[in-house]
This record gives structure tokens, sequence and C-alpha cells, in this order.
């Protein structure tokens, strides 16, 4: 490279964590949402709680949880100068990502399926507390969704410089802001499942 | 100048994957069990935990400087505020 580059490293980082208070700040508006709602509509929300599947639930929380754990490995790995390595596991967190949207997407499906959606005439007839969860309920996971999907490619993107050398272990704070952004997405999710899935 | 990173090891984050994997089997198999009201607290406590886990561990904060864990600080409380006087309005209103 004929110029010096200007790295810092610390700056980047402070950057990608002020960012992610920002998303915390988004989410937690939503779990606002989800609480009030829950102190109003108790009993409605327990009957719509108990129409999702748990098993998928957990399911996905087991492979989003695996995916973070490739993401961090990743890391240490591009961190080691394993490139190959590296872009291997970054491959296995996208992996991750595809099942975990694919059993989003089953879950979404049967939902709408037996007429369960934002402004469905089964949920006008309903109890007013059921719309009300089944509104939080898409979209809270629609949104965390659309930031698995926004991860996903940010990796996707990320792996591809790491395979082509821009990301190695002199310079790799973009790998680690990539997979600081999944951490969230999969912090997200340890609480979109228990208040969602488990608790009603 | 150069910066120090620490580099956590493969074996330390598999031994966390695994934590986080028992603490999802605890809160699904707590959940299934009827606690009453101390349902929400175990799992929310659980949940929690496991927050904890992935951010000390797998987003570094362990070894992070004073900077950002004091930005971390600031910002769970704000939430904490945040959702705290909500709940004080709901409930005693």
């Amino acid at each position: 490279m004929s110029h010096p580059m200007h790295k810092d490293y610390t700056g980047a980082k402070l950057g990608m964590w002020l960012f992610l208070f920002t998303e915390l700040l988004l989410f937690s508006g939503l779990f606002l949402l989800y609480a009030v709602y829950l102190r109003r509509y108790p009993h409605e929300f327990t009957t719509a709680g108990k129409q999702l599947n748990w098993v998928l639930g957990s399911a996905n929380t087991v492979i989003l949880l695996t995916s973070s754990l490739f993401a961090a490995m990743a890391v240490t790995a591009a961190q080691r100068s394993e490139a190959r390595r590296a872009v291997g596991l970054i491959g296995g967190t996208i992996l991750c990502a595809t099942g975990f949207m694919i059993i989003k997407y089953f879950e979404w499906s049967a939902k709408i399926g037996h007429g369960i959606y934002p402004g469905s005439e089964h949920l006008k007839a309903g109890a007013p507390g059921e719309s009300v969860f089944f509104g939080l309920y898409y979209m809270t996971t629609g949104i965390h969704g659309l930031h698995v999907l926004i991860g996903g490619g940010l990796l996707a993107w990320i792996a591809a410089k790491v395979k082509g050398g821009s990301v190695n272990a002199e310079h790799f704070v973009l790998l680690e802001n990539g997979a600081l952004y999944w951490h969230l997405v999969d912090l997200i999710w340890i609480f979109i499942f228990p208040l969602y899935y488990l608790i009603l | 100048m150069r910066e120090q990173h620490h580099i956590i090891s493969y074996r330390t984050l598999t031994l966390v994957w695994i934590a986080l994997l028992v603490l999802t089997v605890v809160t699904v198999l707590v959940t299934r069990f009827d606690l009453g009201g101390y349902r929400v607290l175990v799992a929310l406590a659980v949940a929690s935990l496991k927050a904890g886990l992935v951010i000390a561990v797998f987003m570094h904060m362990k070894h992070e400087g004073r900077l950002l864990r004091a930005l971390l600080f600031v910002a769970l409380v704000a939430i904490a505020v945040n959702i705290g006087f909500t709940f004080f309005d709901v409930l005693y209103r």
C-alpha cells in the first residue's frame, strides 16, 4: 500500500457499541409494550401465547446460540491468522441464520394459515388482547428477523474480505464489529424466547 | 500505537456455549411446571444470566476497558429507568 492506512481500533469498536445501545433501546421499547399490555390483558395474552409452538422456539434458540458460538470463534480464528477456518466458521453462522429463518417462515405461515395476522377477520372477531399480543409478536419477531437477514448479509460480505486477506490478524475490527452485531441478534432472542414462547 | 488484543480460546467459547444450552434447557423445563408468578421471575433471571454470559465472553466485554464498560452500564441503567418509571405509572395510576 502506498499510503499508511488510518486505523483506530478503539474508535471503530466504540462506534459499533454506541450503535448497539440504540438497538437495545429500540427493542426495550417493544418489550416495554409487551409488559404493559401483559398487565392489561393477562388472560388474553396467556390464551394467545399458548398458540405459539415452544418446540420450534427452543430449536431456534439452540440454533442462534450455536451461530453466536461460530461468530465468536471466527474472531478468534482471524486473530490467530487462521483465515480458512474463520471463513468456515462465518459460513456456519450464516447456515444457522438460514435455518433460523426457515423455521421462522414455517411458524409465520402456520399462523397466517390459521387466519392469525394483524388485521385478520379471526383476530378482529376475538378478544382485543389477543390481537394486541399477535400484533406485538409479528412486530417484534419481524424486526428481529430483519436483523437476522441484515446480520447474515453483513457477515457474508465480511467473509469475502477475510478470504481476500483485507481482514486479517492485524486488521480484524470489521469482523469483530460484524460479530458484535450478530451477538446482539442472539441477545435479543434470549429475551424474546421466554417472554413469547415460555411464560404464558 | 499498538493495542493489546485479548484472544479468547475456542475452549472458553465452547464452555460458554454449553452453559448457554444448559440454561436454555433449565428455562424450558422450569416454565413447563406450574410455578405461578415465579415463572416470569425465573425465566427472566435465566435470560439475564444468559445475556450476561454472551456480553461478557462472546462480546469480549470482560476484557474491554473502562469506557465501554461504563457506557454499557449507563445504557442498561437508562433502559431500567425507562421500564421502571413506566411501570410505576402503569401499576399505581
